[in-house]
């Protein structure tokens, strides 16, 4: 099974990076605020014509 | 009008009306594949006719042309919405909708012509797959590029669903694509062996994941919460659920592989992933359908939302039947029945095509200046015949494959076989024709979708919106 010796590295490289990208996103304060991200999309006016 | 002060719907124009196209051709083969299991006639002894050939032509585009631009263009459009800027590198957003539909075009000529590269939802052969590479890299270049000039701070989180399944989908595809070129229209995988069906299945399950699941749960975090006009249940699950999802993922390819020659220590493990993934799953799968909570009165008059949580709910069931599945005492009856095209179906109609569906009717009359679609009782209509048909479907082929499991596995008191293989396929003629019936009636509703598109796009104008000025920031 030769091909682990490329797969499980993979693997492991993924999941350092995507802990990474975890730790990054934690730090630069996407996950402060988890209430009104939710609220905010709904904010957003998207229909054809907004302010009518 | 300064083209910077708006959103850049024309590439969302063109994906949505072409995965309504790709989604017509995609499911009439299916069903013309549906018929030729019960009337092989139906081949005509043309060989490009042939089930062998018709089969990954169906795969590729529902997969990959209808699901493909639906994921296309909802991607751009909500990363647009939500980051409050136009789409990054306007020209290489173009790029990608004419590569992905070159892409597609290939797929149609050569896969009826035989050149394949026989490899499960990566067939298509090695000049087809590098521009497949160059598109993909083009498309994660717009979207991270966009998102990189966002004008909110957060990152919503269905950008990060459509962010994991962009980055993956390419490790994916370059992985199970390395091929030593013997011809144009000619290779031979990497890979050997078992090696090869270990890196295929890798590919195989974790398209399933990131192609079918991950994007397309980025539609659900999106269009669920802006149809309901509620907030998502949870904010903080939705990112718990991300999270989760994307650490536990890559380890589920394996369980394609139970009782092969794949070391079993190996498949012991794609198991185990396997039914840790029915957490993620169903965290995800709650998070959408209590959305509604306190608003349930809105799923009776609104068939969107209809399509939209119905999905959820085929979500659901097919997380669960699929960890199921993959546990090998299960998976030693119902693997290589009609039970697996099943799930896949449970999870490709119901799931897939169902949240597509609802994102579309959501989109198209947005980016075509209405307020919503022609017709909200077509809308309706859709999705009843639509229902039916996967229930008579998935519910044919779960008897079918039972039935199968239980048939090859029957012994005598003497020890012989109690049935020939040949039986067995002559018990499933009628589920076939049942199957046949719910792939119709499917089809039946994309047609009526595509009537009700296509009056929408008429009395519609393209036309796009202009991007709200930036506020202040508050503290």
């Amino acid at each position: 099974m030769d091909i682990l010796f490329l797969l499980i590295p993979l693997s492991v490289v993924l999941v350092l990076g995507i802990g990474v990208l975890f730790w990054f996103a934690l730090r630069g304060g996407q996950f402060d605020d988890l209430d009104t991200p939710a609220l905010r999309i709904l904010a957003d006016d998207d229909s054809p014509d907004p302010g009518k | 009008m300064d083209l910077k002060a708006t959103y850049n719907y024309t590439v969302v124009r063109q994906f949505a009306v072409m995965s309504v196209v790709w989604g017509i051709v995609g499911m009439l083969v299916g069903v013309i594949i549906a018929a030729q299991l019960i009337w092989p006639e139906l081949g005509f002894n043309l060989p490009w006719l042939g089930y062998g050939r018709l089969r990954p032509l169906h795969t590729n585009a529902v997969i990959f042309a209808f699901g493909g631009s639906t994921l296309f263009a909802t991607s751009y459009y909500i990363v647009q919405r939500t980051c409050e800027v136009r789409l990054f590198a306007g020209g290489l957003a173009t790029f990608t909708f004419w590569g992905w539909t070159l892409i597609i075009l290939l797929a149609a000529i050569t896969l009826p012509l035989g050149i394949t590269s026989g490899k499960e939802y990566a067939e298509l052969e090695w000049p087809i797959d590098l521009l497949i590479a160059v598109v993909w890299v083009s498309y994660a270049i717009v979207f991270f590029g966009t998102l990189a000039t966002r004008r909110t701070p957060h990152i919503y989180v269905a950008n990060w669903f459509f962010g994991a399944f962009i980055l993956t989908v390419a490790i994916l595809h370059i992985v199970n694509s390395a091929a030593l070129p013997v011809t144009l229209f000619k290779s031979y995988s990497a890979y050997a062996g078992v090696q090869d069906a270990m890196v295929q299945w890798w590919y195989g399950h974790n398209a399933v994941g990131f192609f079918l699941t991950a994007g397309f749960l980025g539609m659900m975090y999106y269009f669920i919460p802006k149809q309901a006009g509620r907030p998502i249940y949870s904010y903080r699950l939705s990112v718990v659920h991300f999270w989760a999802l994307i650490f536990t993922y890559m380890w589920a390819g394996p369980h394609h592989l139970h009782y092969t020659a794949l070391p079993d220590w190996a498949q012991s493990i794609g198991m185990l992933f396997s039914l840790i993934l029915l957490a993620p799953s169903w965290g995800g799968m709650i998070n959408g359908i209590m959305t509604l909570s306190g608003a349930w009165h809105k799923l009776r008059t609104d068939p969107i939302l209809k399509f939209l949580i119905v999905s959820l709910s085929f979500y659901g069931m097919s997380t669960f039947e699929g960890p199921m599945m993959s546990i090998k005492t299960v998976n030693a009856l119902s693997h290589y029945t009609d039970w697996t095209v099943g799930h896949v179906h449970s999870g490709a109609l119901g799931w897939v095509g169902l949240v597509s569906m609802g994102s579309l009717y959501y989109l198209i009359p947005r980016v075509f200046g209405r307020v919503e679609m022609w017709s909200m009782r077509l809308i309706s209509v859709h999705f009843w015949v639509a229902t039916i048909g996967i229930v008579l479907y998935i519910a044919a082929m779960w008897i079918a494959g039972v039935m199968q499991g239980l048939m090859w596995r029957a012994v005598s008191p003497d020890g012989t076989l109690t049935y020939s293989f040949v039986e067995s396929v002559k018990a499933t003629y009628p589920f076939y024709a049942i199957r046949l019936v719910g792939g119709l009636l499917y089809f039946a509703g994309m047609l009526i979708m595509a009537f009700n598109v296509w009056k929408t796009v008429c009395v519609g104008k393209a036309s796009d919106a202009p991007i709200p000025l930036a506020k202040p920031a508050h503290a």
